[in-house]
């Protein structure tokens, strides 16, 4: 019989093991951050732990353009593209886990072959197609591969959530007279909302992250996002070190990321599980 | 056919409609594009030179050294990090799933990985081996600077990737690992079986399809490998991916007709290696309704 080793021994042990794990994730967060608060002067000392703390870097990103262009250019990116993909991905999936239509399954198809897709093989064709469209360079620009690559990570972990829904309180809803629209709208919608919040920070979270569009689909602070902001930091500067900038200005970006995973740890988990893996 | 099911079947096209749509729009259309754009000779530095040529792109892309030394060091990188993760990742899993302290607090910080932007991480893995500033370098290389050096530098890349994404890995792994019923491993163990024939042979099976579908995802996405590259070397001393010498071709090098090629062979590649996966593994491909189930 496998009895469950609580003694303390066992804790202990787990309790190492755990930290092991803590430490292995945290120490590269912990490093830029330490990175960020050091002076110019102690910048190159090799030390983990700061010897002397100062702001100066974050002062310095917050007084150029550069940096606060780039971070609204961020926000607002991520925040329309999370928005359009969630929306999009909701009707979506609301027709995938509940209506039967032929091509229903070509879609899902459709979609997943989307999301396996290398993202530089449509850097070639965009970037020329946007040139002519004139998109290149613009927010529209970005927001649109955004989405696509986003959808199918929306439809996905939203017809997941959608499945376990319980779907006989829309019959209920439309045996009392609503139409299948009414149904959706106030019935399944506030059932469906802690799914479609987690798909919202799955999603915000893709945006955010995204490096090779961003690079390659901007050319000026226009709409160049942080990341994309980031790489250039090293090659402008020649004579100031960029390294504490650099480092104060990812530990910015980090922050919502860090917070998300501390306040929805449990819903980001199921949410990037229901997709991929049902029993 | 009934009123009803025409109506839910209108309704099911309508609500599919702009997804559809989007998608079609901005990546059905350039990857059909893109493949146009591979058979003429196209460089942006002398538009007036366009013109169709065949295959003939193919055949320098080919041919040429820079592809096949960055398509090594992509599949290089792909097979050994997606390797370490998933040993990493089953025993993360196995943390996760079985620690008896502080669970939360061990999932929240595995998800630090997984939430970060990859360019921050790399910025962090670069400084931590510069050396002087990073305290890596100082306590592991004193004497070298092992982003300079090609070795050093493929080990740091594989490094970043491992880090970045063995969280997601694991996430993966324990969903299936959920799956593994209790019973089996009581009636394993009371049969006399080890904590390593249990694992071998009861866990590991019954995992088969989450395991398969998690190392299908990662070898997709490790072979895309671009952000770490550009950020730790910038693909100096042959570092280059295939994803990193495309948008070399393309952006830097203004090649739409090279870097269209490039994208196509990409594109074919990742088509083989989902094939395989699906059709010598037997990978159930998510969402077909059977993963999970045997």
């Amino acid at each position: 019989m496998t009895t469950i080793d609580t003694s303390p021994r066992a804790k202990w042990r787990w309790g190492v093991i755990d930290l092991v794990v803590v430490v292995f994730a945290l120490i590269p967060v912990l490093w830029i951050v330490s990175l960020s608060f050091k002076t110019t002067s102690t910048l190159t000392d090799g030390n983990f732990i700061p010897r002397e703390l100062t702001f100066d870097n974050y002062r310095t990103i917050f007084a150029t353009d550069q940096f606060v262009r780039a971070l609204i250019n961020s926000i607002g990116i991520a925040l329309i593209a999370t928005f359009v993909a969630v929306l999009l991905g909701m009707l979506a999936a609301y027709a995938i886990s509940r209506l039967n239509f032929p091509g229903k399954q070509a879609l899902v198809g459709v979609s997943l072959l989307i999301a396996m897709f290398p993202q530089v093989s449509l850097i070639s064709p965009l970037f020329d197609i946007e040139r002519r469209l004139g998109l290149f360079d613009t927010w529209p620009g970005l927001i649109l591969p955004y989405i696509t690559f986003a959808l199918p990570l929306a439809i996905y972990t939203l017809s997941a959530f959608f499945k376990q829904i319980p779907w006989d309180l829309e019959k209920a809803a439309k045996m009392d007279g609503a139409t299948q629209g009414e149904a959706f709208r106030k019935v399944i919608a506030p059932l469906a909302a802690p799914g479609v919040f987690t798909t919202a920070i799955l999603v915000f979270i893709f945006c955010w992250n995204d490096f090779l569009f961003a690079i390659s689909l901007t050319s000026t602070e226009q709409a160049r996002t942080v990341p994309a902001a980031l790489a250039f930091f090293t090659g402008e500067s020649q004579f100031e070190d960029p390294t504490g900038a650099i480092s104060a200005a990812a530990v910015v970006i980090t922050v919502p990321i860090i917070l998300f995973v501390l306040f929805f740890q449990r819903r980001i988990v199921s949410g990037l599980t229901s997709g991929a893996v049902k029993g | 056919m009934s009123e009803g099911a025409r109506a839910e079947r209108r309704l099911g096209w309508l609500l599919c409609a702009p997804a559809v749509i989007v998608m079609v729009a901005v990546a059905g259309y350039p990857i059909v594009y893109s493949a146009w754009l591979s058979l003429l000779r196209y460089d942006l530095k002398f538009p007036e030179r366009r013109e169709f040529v065949g295959l003939s792109n193919y055949a320098v892309v080919l041919s040429d050294n820079y592809w096949w030394t960055a398509f090594g060091v992509t599949m290089l990188i792909t097979v050994v990090s997606v390797a370490i993760e998933l040993a990493l990742g089953m025993g993360l899993a196995l943390v996760m799933h079985r620690t008896l302290v502080g669970r939360g607090l061990v999932r929240t910080s595995a998800l630090i990985p997984y939430g970060i932007v990859t360019v921050v991480a790399a910025f962090s893995w670069r400084f931590a081996w510069t050396p002087g500033t990073g305290y890596l370098a100082n306590l592991v290389a004193p004497d070298g600077a092992p982003l300079t050096e090609r070795a050093g530098a493929l080990a740091i890349i594989i490094l970043a990737e491992v880090w970045k994404t063995t969280p997601f890995m694991a996430l993966l792994l324990l969903a299936g690992l959920a799956l593994v019923p209790d019973d089996l491993l009581k009636a394993a163990s009371v049969d006399g079986a080890n904590a390593w024939q249990r694992f071998v042979r009861v866990m590991l099976p019954v995992m088969k399809p989450a395991i398969l579908v998690a190392v299908l995802f990662r070898t997709l996405d490790a072979f895309r490998v671009f952000d770490n590259i550009y950020v730790l070397t910038q693909g100096a001393n042959e570092t280059s991916s295939v994803s990193m010498l495309t948008y070399n071709n393309l952006i830097r090098g203004l090649n739409l007709g090279i870097g269209s090629t490039m994208s196509v062979l990409i594109f074919i590649t990742v088509a083989i290696i989902a094939f395989v996966f699906v059709k010598l593994f037997g990978t159930a491909a998510p969402g077909s309704g059977a993963e999970g189930r045997r």
